[in-house]
């Protein structure tokens, strides 16, 4: 976009309009499942500094109302989560991050660069077993249980977060990909029935 | 050939990244035939062998993994800054 000489800046930011990563590509409905769009809020990527693993998580509870998540796992409060997020990570989704966390761990505003999509439906584990090297089935991946796994190539994070539902995360560049495999193996299994 | 990540469980193969065989770092100041040999020569053994991999699609920690490289068996698996530690 060019601007025009002399036009002031704040006419044109005004035409730009935000969009979130599946704009235009979601809700679908295919068999018994739904696949939807989860609006992110804020994401914040927490790294704990060297030693302060112990302090970060209990200002973690106070502030947010959830200690650091173990590998694998993850906390729902009212309107958050924290999920693990890899090595000696965690992302806290929905508000900003307090400011109090910060002498404590890194924390990195991630916001816009996820693309976030919740897959639910009775079975929705067998669509994910088409793209997924996990065994997601309900005995062995519980509601609350996380994982950094990859999917169809993708580098994604996998939530049990209801029965019956996972939240499924991957770079927001990678948005229509996931889309496009998750519809795939969603009318694959549709298919028989 | 799975390798059991000791933060993640065990975990399929393609979720990880070679990196080489774990060899002790020598001294910034070594001579330059030590820092050759330490670049490009290698026992390359019919048997065990510490290595360097990543867990690059899952937690991203660098792990030492000592496998049997005739018969592809996982025999110890730690996390590199343990082992470093």
């Amino acid at each position: 976009m060019t601007l025009r000489e002399g036009a002031p800046v704040a006419d044109a930011m005004m035409e730009l309009t935000e969009t979130s990563p599946c704009a235009g590509l979601l809700p679908l409905r295919i068999g018994g499942w739904a696949l939807e769009e989860v609006p992110p809020g804020a994401l914040t990527l927490i790294a704990p500094y060297k030693g302060q693993e112990q302090a970060l998580s209990a200002a973690l509870e106070a502030v947010h109302g959830m200690g650091f998540p173990a590998p694998n796992r993850s906390h729902a409060a009212r309107e958050a989560s924290l999920i693990w997020f890899g090595r000696a990570q965690a992302l806290l989704i929905g508000p900003p991050a307090a400011e109090d966390l910060a002498p404590l761990a890194a924390l990195t505003d991630v916001s816009d660069g996820w693309a976030m999509v919740r897959l639910e439906g009775a079975g929705a584990e067998d669509v994910l077993a088409r793209l997924v090297p996990l065994d997601l089935r309900p005995q062995v991946f519980e509601i609350g249980h996380s994982a950094r796994t990859e999917l169809k190539h993708m580098m994604a994070s996998i939530t049990k977060v209801e029965e019956n539902a996972f939240q499924i995360m991957v770079f927001r560049s990678l948005a229509r990909t996931l889309v496009h495999d998750l519809k795939r193996a969603m009318e694959a299994v549709a298919a028989r029935g | 050939m799975r390798i059991c990540c000791p933060l993640c469980g065990a975990r399929d193969r393609r979720e990880y990244s070679y990196r080489g065989a774990a060899l002790p770092l020598p001294d910034l100041a070594a001579d330059v035939e030590v820092w050759h040999a330490h670049v490009h020569l290698r026992q390359n053994p019919a048997g065990p062998l510490e290595e360097l991999w990543q867990h690059e699609m899952g937690c991203g920690a660098w792990l030492k993994v000592t496998r049997n490289t005739a018969t592809h068996e996982i025999l110890a698996v730690t996390l590199a800054e343990e082992a470093c530690a």
